[in-house]
Order: structure tokens, then sequence, then C-alpha cells
């Protein structure tokens, strides 16, 4: 049986278990999902956007799938400490694709009118609000992968900031994977900022079993008039690992708007970010930072929709590659007709540090405006041997030195991330990464793999 | 201190250095001098451990030691600095990060605990006033941004952090003004004294006025072809390197 039909197949049985007290608006979402996949079905090796990642293969595995969340008694504090402990943060957790939130509220409504916890439970009790933003910024025509995970999706964060409210901590969202078996999941957030409103978000993932899991999701973040959201990504899933994330962003009138990526560990990783930029004098900044050795595959593509004049964007993305490992940047700029006055910058920058790791770098620039100014540049080069020998000629060993430059290298991209306790904490789990003293179960106490 | 013994030196199959003889006493200053194209930074890099100089033939026993069995961080080390000719732009790498990096680097090869943070900036602070250099420079990036005298004015900040036994110091003269040039050279002599010596490797002459050197050295086609006292120099100052050029050729 082709992959294709194996999850439509899936679909259809369990049509009934997906989504079983869904509202109308959420099946019929559902259903043009699973239409969408059908005709898509998975990209194939010809398709130029997967050129460099080929994931029908992954998807076609042996992998488990839950309709409902599985009852894992576990207590956080036991078998997880966080990567970034120092931070005071809301914390949510997420496993397997499911909130997990024992003894407590499955969604928060807290008194200035912000709500946040299980998307699914939102689903629910604030149906209207819901269905005025999901699936409207991420149509499942667009990207196969949006399509599998809006027909498959059972849950995930939802976060919502009203008009005018600055969340005054960020909310740090930590994806747990836990299973006995090889495990597939599909989880969704949904982020919501209305006009003025300013929110911080920080997604962290971790795998706390050795089985292979398979991650589709998809985050949908809406950012209203001259609304500011910080939204930071840190991957660090173990390298027996595949992740799709699939993030999707609009932004109204004079919205801001920081993303950031960092990739530390994970096995097969894709990341498709795509900004809409839906009202005038919009701001953006796309960072992407990651760093691969064995053969571990990271794949970055973005595209940065000018759809309204005076919008501008920047996007800095910086690897660095040892081993048999792959890196791929695919990154478009596309600014409409009507997007006079537009700034769009994106600057991507590898490095190989052996002879066998491999880097595809793309950028793209569509103009299709007169009055712009945008850039782009990519460079794929070794560690600079003449700045490594000055710092050896001032006794730095080899070692050493290789490791200054790194930290160079990756200073420029973490030097742009605004909190500061976490630039601090990111500088170290970068640094430990560079040095391999950050194993992927440093954050997990069961040892199981030592 | 240092004895080079038919030293021969390749760039890939090009013969750069074709059997160099040297012989550096501590307390002493040796100035090379000659004509661009000579082999003048090939020598000093040959020195330092630069890896792609390939030595095919000869010595170079610096205190005693094989030197070329050192890597390039173990003679700095041991006591050895270059003065570089192109101080490199490390963007990224703080000034103040990369000398702690390399005081304490030095400290740990001679079993010595790192210098405590308000040492450190202690003396900083005092190796600062040697060269005039700017405070502003040391919260910058590694040679970032420095125009062409803070980048040698660095240099020389740098050896007075390192207290070198051997330094040499490649073209630091080229691109200097007349009062950068003074302040590098009373750099330089400051540090001088009877433990340590210095190898100045220079184009010009003009160097020479205020370091003043007991030997001078003139390196032609990769050998030394003439070595003699200060006059050496002024002598090189006055008719050029027409004559000796001539004068070996000649003799080829």
């Amino acid at each position: 049986m082709q992959t294709l039909d194996k999850y439509l197949e899936l679909f259809q049985k369990n049509r009934k278990q997906i989504g079983k007290d869904d509202p109308p608006f959420m099946k019929k979402l559902r259903d043009t999902a699973i239409a969408s996949f059908r005709q898509s079905g998975f990209p194939g090796r010809k398709e130029e956007r997967y050129r460099y990642t080929h994931l029908e293969p992954v998807f076609d595995g042996e992998l488990s799938f839950d309709f409902q969340p599985r009852q894992i008694h576990f207590d956080d504090d036991e078998i997880f400490s966080c990567d970034v402990p120092l931070l005071d943060s809301m914390v949510v957790t997420v496993l397997n694709g499911f909130f997990h939130h024992p003894g407590k509220e499955a969604l928060t409504r807290l008194d200035n009118g912000i709500i946040y916890g299980s998307l699914k439970e939102a689903i629910g009790q604030y149906p209207d609000l819901v269905k005025k933003f999901l699936g409207k910024n991420a149509p499942t025509s667009d990207e196969p992968f949006v399509a599998l995970n809006t027909a498959f999706s059972q849950d995930g964060i939802f976060l919502y900031v009203p008009e005018g409210v600055r969340m005054e901590r960020p909310i740090q969202i930590i994806n747990l994977l836990l299973s006995d078996k090889n495990h597939m999941v599909h989880h969704r957030n949904l982020f919501v900022l209305e006009s003025n409103a300013v929110a911080q978000v920080i997604i962290c993932d971790h795998t706390l079993s050795p089985h292979m899991f398979l991650t589709n999701s998809v985050t949908e973040a809406y950012t209203g008039e001259n609304a500011d959201l910080d939204l930071l990504r840190l991957q660090n899933e173990h390298n027996n690992s595949c992740q799709v994330t699939n993030t999707w962003i609009s932004q109204e009138r004079h919205s801001r708007c920081q993303h950031g990526t960092i990739t530390l560990h994970g096995g097969i990783v894709r990341n498709n970010l795509r900004i809409n930029m839906v009202g005038e004098g919009a701001e953006t900044s796309a960072l992407g930072l990651f760093l691969t050795d064995k053969m571990q595959q990271v794949d970055s593509y973005t595209v940065i929709d000018h759809r309204k004049p005076q919008c501008t964007s920047n996007q800095y993305y910086k690897g660095v590659l040892d081993d048999i490992s792959t890196g791929a940047f695919n990154g478009k700029i596309h600014v409409h007709p009507d997007a006079q006055k537009t700034e769009a910058f994106q600057t991507n920058n590898n490095i190989l540090l052996s002879d066998t790791a491999k880097m595809y770098t793309k950028p793209r620039l569509e103009i299709y405006a007169d009055d712009v100014k945008c850039s782009h540049g990519a460079t794929v080069g070794q560690l600079d041997e003449e700045a490594l020998f000055y710092l050896q000629s001032r006794g730095i060993s080899k070692e050493e030195g290789r490791l200054m430059l790194m930290d160079a290298f990756t200073w420029d991209v973490i030097s742009k991330i605004k909190h500061p306790s976490l630039q601090e904490r990111i500088t170290e789990l970068v640094g430990k990464r560079l040095r391999g003293e950050l194993s992927r179960c440093n954050n997990c106490a069961m040892h199981c793999q030592e | 201190m240092l004895e080079i013994k038919d030293l021969k030196v390749n760039i890939e199959d090009k013969e750069i250095l074709k059997g160099i003889n040297l012989s550096v006493k501590a307390g002493e200053v040796h100035a090379i001098m000659g004509p661009n194209g000579s082999g003048k930074s090939t020598l000093a890099s040959a020195l330092a451990g630069r890896d792609y100089f390939n030595i095919t033939h000869g010595k170079i026993i610096y205190e005693g030691k094989d030197l070329t069995e050192l890597t390039p961080e173990d003679r700095a080390r041991e006591g050895i600095f270059l003065g570089f000719q192109y101080p490199v732009e490390i963007p990224g790498v703080s000034m103040v990060n990369f000398l702690r990096t390399s005081i304490n680097s030095m400290r740990k090869y001679r079993g010595q605990d790192p210098l405590p943070a308000g040492d450190f900036l202690k003396l900083m602070r005092e190796k600062k006033k040697i060269v005039e250099i700017d405070s502003d420079l040391t919260n910058r990036s590694v040679n970032e941004g420095f125009s062409g005298g803070e980048k040698k004015k660095n240099e020389i900040f740098q050896m007075a952090l390192l207290e070198p036994k051997l330094a040499i110091l490649d073209e630091t003269d080229s691109g200097l003004d007349i009062d950068a040039l003074r302040i590098v050279s009373n750099g330089v002599n400051k540090l001088r004294s009877p433990e340590n010596a210095t190898i100045i490797i220079t184009h010009y002459q003009r160097l020479l006025d205020y370091i003043v050197p007991d030997v001078v050295h003139v390196l032609y086609k990769g050998r030394i072809v003439k070595s003699g006292d200060k006059s050496l120099a002024k002598e090189l100052e006055e008719h050029g390197y027409e004559w000796i050029k001539q004068e070996v050729d000649a003799n080829a």
C-alpha cells in the first residue's frame, strides 16, 4: 500500500474517533484538509521544495498514533529538568501532542482576559473565537504537512491575548515525547494576539524515551495591529527522531514579530516558516541557528510574503555542520505589487567542519514592486584558517581556537535574541553543544541511555 | 637562544628559503632586511609554525629544543611571539576573551592557575600604557574595525602582556605614520631586556632609527647574503638594495 493510502485509510477508519467532540466547523476543516492531502500526497523527490529532505519513507514507518491522550503517570520534576530553568515563565506541558495538566484546569482564563491551555478545550469552550482564526492562515492547500496536521491533530496549545494586554511573563511550551514504541504525533498550536497585545512564547521539544518519534506540528499565530510577538523554538530531540514544524504567522499593520529557531539535536528536522505581512508597516525578524553532526539533517524553508507597503523583514540563518550531516536553507522573499517601500534582507552563512558535511542554500527574491530595498546573501565555508593560526600563535590550542571561532560565529545569531536570561542560557547550551558536552539526555533524569 | 641551521622552506613546490643560517643570543636585537619577495615573511611564519610552509631541510633550535617538533601554540607557550604584518580581524571574539584565554593558556602550560579576573584587568591597564592604546579598543572584537596603526599597536600590546623570550616583528612598521611608529618603537624598547631577544623584519631602515639593532642581515632570494652592524642598515638606506643584488647576482 502506498504511504498516502495508509494515511487516508487511517483517517477514514478512525473518523469517528478523530476529534469526536468537534463542532461542525472543525469537521469541515478536517474534511477539506484530508481532501487536500489526497490531492497533493507526500512531496516527491522531484518536488523542488522538498528536494533535500525526503519525508515519505519516514511517514511510511511502523508508527503508533493516539486518538486520545494516553494515561501516562509521571512527575515532571522527577523525570525532566528544563533546559531553561531560570526563566520566570508560565510553563505548559504537552505530552505526545496532548496538553498535559494532571489535576489542573485544561484551560485557564486570567483576570486580564488572557486565555491559555488546551486547544481542544478552547475549541469546545470558545468555538467562535477559535473558528475565526484556526486554519485561516495555514491553508491546507499550500502545504501537504499542514493538511495532514489539520486532518489528524487532536490537541496542542491555545493562547489568546486580548487587546492592549501585555503578558508579563513568557509562556513556555514544553513538548515531551514519551512512548514504549515508535510513535507519531500531530499537534497544533494557535496563538492570537489582538491589537496592541504583547506576548513571548518559547517552545522546547524533548524526547524522553529512545524510540523513534515523528512529529508534524503546526503553529499558527496572528498578530493584530501594533501587536508584538516573540516566538522562539528550541529543538533538542534525539537523533532517532524526525520533526516537521510548520509555522504560519500573519501580521497586521505595524505589528512586530521576532521568530527564532535554534536546533541543537534531532535526526531529520524540517522547519517551514511562512510570514504573511497583511498590514502596512509590519516588521519581522527571523533567526535560525542549527548545529549538526553525525547523520543529522536540518532543512529550513522560509517564505516571507510582503503584501502591503512599508514592511520590513530581516532573516538571519546560520549553520555549523560536522561529520556527514546535511543542511539546507531555502528562503524566499516575495514582494507583491502593492508592497512599495519594502525593506527585506536575508543572510545565510554556513560553516562546514568536515569534508563530508553538505549544505545546500538557495536564497530567492521575487519582487513585483519597483520601490523596494532588498538583499540576500549566502555563504558556505570553513573556519577561517588565518584567524585560527592567529589564536594559536598566542598560545591558544587549536581545539580551543576552533571553539572560540564557532562561538563567535553562532553569537551573531544568539545576540539577536531579545530576552537576556534566555540569550544567556542559549549561549551556554550552544557552547556545550559545540564542545560535545550537551547530551540529548541532559534534561532527562531517566538515564535510559546511559 | 635561537639557532637556525641551513633552513630550507617550500611553499607547495617552490623553494622560498634556500639555506638560512642565523644565530640569536639573549639580549640581542637582530634586524632582517631585504627587498620584497626575498623570503622575510616566510622566515617569520616558519618560526611561528604556520603549516602551509614546508620545511624540507635544516633545523631550528630554540633554547635547546627542536622548534619544528612543536605546534604553533606550544611555540608561543615556550616564549615565541610573532607580531603579524597583517593582524587578522576576528569578528565576534572579544579582545578581553581572546587575551584572557591566551594568558591563561600560557599559564596552564607553565603549571600556573588561571589569573584572577581582578589581576587580569590590572595587568591590562598597566600594559595599555606602554603602547598608549585606547581603552575602547579592548572592548571590541579582535582587530575588528581597527585602523592600520591600531592593529600594529595591538600587536605590541599583546607582546607586552605575554612577555615573550623571543619576539619576531614582521613588518611592524609598514603602514604606520610617524606618531604610531614612535609609540610602537617605544613599546618595543621598553620591553627589551638582557633575557629576551627580538628579530625585526623590515623593508625600510626607518624603524631602526628608533629600535637600534645589534646585527643587521640582508635576506635576498632566500639566503642571508650579508650581515653587519647597524651601519649596514644606513648603507642600504642610502644606496638601496641594488648594489647587493648586483653583488650576489654577479657571484651566482
